[in-house]
């Protein structure tokens, strides 16, 4: 509570004023929608926001007559949002982790849903998804973009309100999906389940964040944007632009939760994996490239290898990734042609994938006694080695004949994990852990000993849980294309079901291993953060003390 | 507008307009006296003065 009456009262007058009326007319929002939608889930989710914007209402109120902050803190960057954003992304890693571990489980032991419809793997498993890319990834790339785009434009945020609007409203839309997902509520689309009102919250979120970018940029005190920006800037403009277009579709009422896509057939087919591929382009690796290009430099010490190569990668990761959606379409009623289009531009996208990762090992070049020593650095080398190995085994899966065999197997949860695991959470961790020092303004983690045990766990939760789905998925894609000598199926579905379960106790068991390093690390966060605080009340007191000692020997 | 004038359409005019994309690209990224900002750009992160420029 403490916290959040100081982020108020460091407020102007006209911010505490814009954000009370924003809560205020949030709050009207949510109680609209609890009236008209009262008896379905969409009533429910009324009360939600009605219930979170009067929390916010009564947190504004409490501090709303504190003085007017003075103007120092325009001399300092404004991290506050930056914090918030990395401890919620910590949350939202154990929260994800957890019910993605479970899920885990859950294949291994059907019964384990207890008979309870909310705990069905098809509720369960989007809850995962989205706690982990949106909650957990979301979050750690609004907390460091924030970072990023003050120190490399010397310009502090254009004002206080806007980025607390992004957190907030972001993190109400991680929360109205997954509790959705637990009450049945979903449009059925891969990483764009929920419903439409959470889909129209995002754009108004989004494009405050775009807006907050774009301020910024325009007040720079450098002259060149380094290229950390553009691709955080790529990773807000297109998720916006494929968020939009995805999601275009008509509600069945303004007092329900359901609604229809604009589109059917093999147009909903292309346009969801237009989507679904470039959410994994723009959100999952431009978003954290950028945190890579500053960051990785910025810990070694060292500035990036190659500038003019990340710029030629940038643009061709941008222009290629556009294209390559429909290799998730192989074998389907989609044109030949279109699958033939996405397959070229998914082979070639690994020339600038691995300029990427290339520039950022270069880097690493000459500094390997800091990697060996350093397991912050450590985290963002093995994030790049992973963006290499999962890129190159991307182009390769989107090749027709290879996908043939790869296609609806655990060969493709193995890939997405390499990534995931490997790429996404070992460059947050690693960008996460060089910014807590940073931010709190201590001299070091609380301890360097857990982040290494982190380190240890994560890798090697990731390479068990790769390891499992390469066998599993490759057994059974070759089960289910075994003829007898009759032309008949080898194996029934069974079969290969009997054949995957000790690989799925492997990966559950190698995920667990990653949840445990995930709770280390909010442990070793929350000890760091203790430890700024006590030191900030020793020097507060030191200081009233210090007057004191002086005035002593004049007595 | 059927469908064939559509693809003929994007099959020629999305390879040239990709292509001279890439051209400009390029130009951009290996242009000789943009060196000296790139140099700059990337040395300027590892500044260790943490306040913003008035």
């Amino acid at each position: 509570m403490q916290v959040v009456a100081d982020v108020i009262a460091q407020f102007t007058g006209a911010e505490r004023r814009g954000a009370f009326f924003i809560a205020l007319a949030t709050a009207l929002l949510g109680l609209a929608m609890a009236v008209t939608g009262n008896g379905d889930s969409f009533g429910a989710h009324g009360a939600l926001v009605l219930a979170a914007s009067i929390i916010t209402i009564f947190c504004l109120i409490r501090s709303f007559d504190k003085p007017e902050p003075s103007s120092e803190r325009l001399q300092s960057y404004y991290d506050e949002p930056t914090k918030a954003g990395i401890v919620l992304a910590m949350a939202w890693a154990v929260l994800g982790l957890f019910v993605g571990d479970w899920v885990a489980w859950l294949l291994v032991y059907p019964d384990l849903t207890f008979d309870a419809a909310w705990a069905s793997f098809g509720r369960i498993r989007p809850v995962h998804t989205t706690g982990v890319i949106f909650g957990f990834g979301g979050n750690a790339l609004i907390a460091t973009s924030f970072y990023v785009l003050q120190r490399t434009t010397r310009a502090r945020l254009p004002d206080q309100l806007s980025p607390w609007f992004v957190l907030w409203g972001y993190n109400l839309f991680c929360v109205i999906a997954v509790t959705g997902y637990l009450m049945g509520v979903t449009q059925s689309k891969e990483y764009a389940e929920p419903e439409w009102y959470a889909d129209i919250w995002l754009v108004v979120v989004w494009v405050t964040y775009f807006a907050i970018y774009l301020r910024t940029l325009v007040r720079r005190k450098e002259p060149h944007i380094y290229v950390a920006n553009w691709y955080y800037m790529a990773f807000i403009l297109v998720v916006a632009i494929l968020h939009i277009v995805n999601n275009l579709a008509v509600p069945i009422s303004f007092g329900s939760a359901k609604s229809y896509s604009a589109f059917s057939g093999v147009q909903d087919a292309m346009t969801q994996w237009w989507y679904g591929h470039n959410a994994v382009a723009f959100f999952l690796t431009a978003g954290f490239l950028g945190m890579m290009y500053y960051y990785l430099p910025k810990r070694a010490g060292r500035p990036i290898y190659s500038y003019r190569m990340s710029i030629i990668s940038f643009w061709g990761i941008t222009f290629f990734y556009m294209w390559a959606g429909s290799h998730h379409l192989h074998y389907t009623a989609l044109p030949q042609w279109v699958q033939s289009l996405g397959m070229t531009f998914s082979v070639m996208l690994l020339v600038p994938s691995w300029a990427s990762a290339g520039n950022a090992l270069l880097t690493l070049n000459g500094a390997w006694d800091k990697v060996r020593d350093d397991a912050t650095l450590r985290f963002m080398m093995v994030a790049a080695v992973f963006y290499g190995l999962s890129t190159f085994e991307g182009s390769f899966m989107a090749i027709r004949s290879v996908n043939s065999l790869s296609h609806y197997t655990d060969w493709t949860i193995g890939h997405v994990h390499a990534g995931a695991l490997g790429w996404v959470a070992m460059i947050t961790f690693g960008a996460i852990y060089a910014s807590v020092p940073w931010l709190w303004k201590t001299r070091g983690m609380y301890s360097a000993r857990l982040v290494e045990a982190h380190f240890w766990l994560a890798v090697a939760g990731t390479v068990i849980y790769v390891f499992a789905m390469w066998n599993s998925g490759i057994i059974q894609g070759l089960m289910w294309r075994t003829y007898t000598e009759g032309g008949t199926l080898a194996y029934t579905f069974t079969d290969s079901l009997v054949a995957m379960r000790p690989y799925y106790m492997a990966r559950a068991i190698g995920g667990l291993f990653f949840l445990i390093g995930a709770l280390i690390g909010c442990y070793n966060i929350w000890m760091t953060i203790r430890m700024a605080r006590v030191s900030a009340t020793n020097t507060a007191a030191d200081l009233q003390d210090a007057p004191v000692a002086a005035l002593q020997p004049g007595e | 507008m059927d469908h064939d004038t559509i693809v003929g359409f994007s099959k020629s005019w999305g390879l040239f307009y990709l292509i001279a994309m890439a051209i400009g690209v390029l130009v951009y990224a290996l242009w000789p006296s943009n060196r000296k900002r790139f140099k700059r750009a990337k040395n300027s992160i590892l500044d260790t003065d943490d306040r913003p420029r008035s």
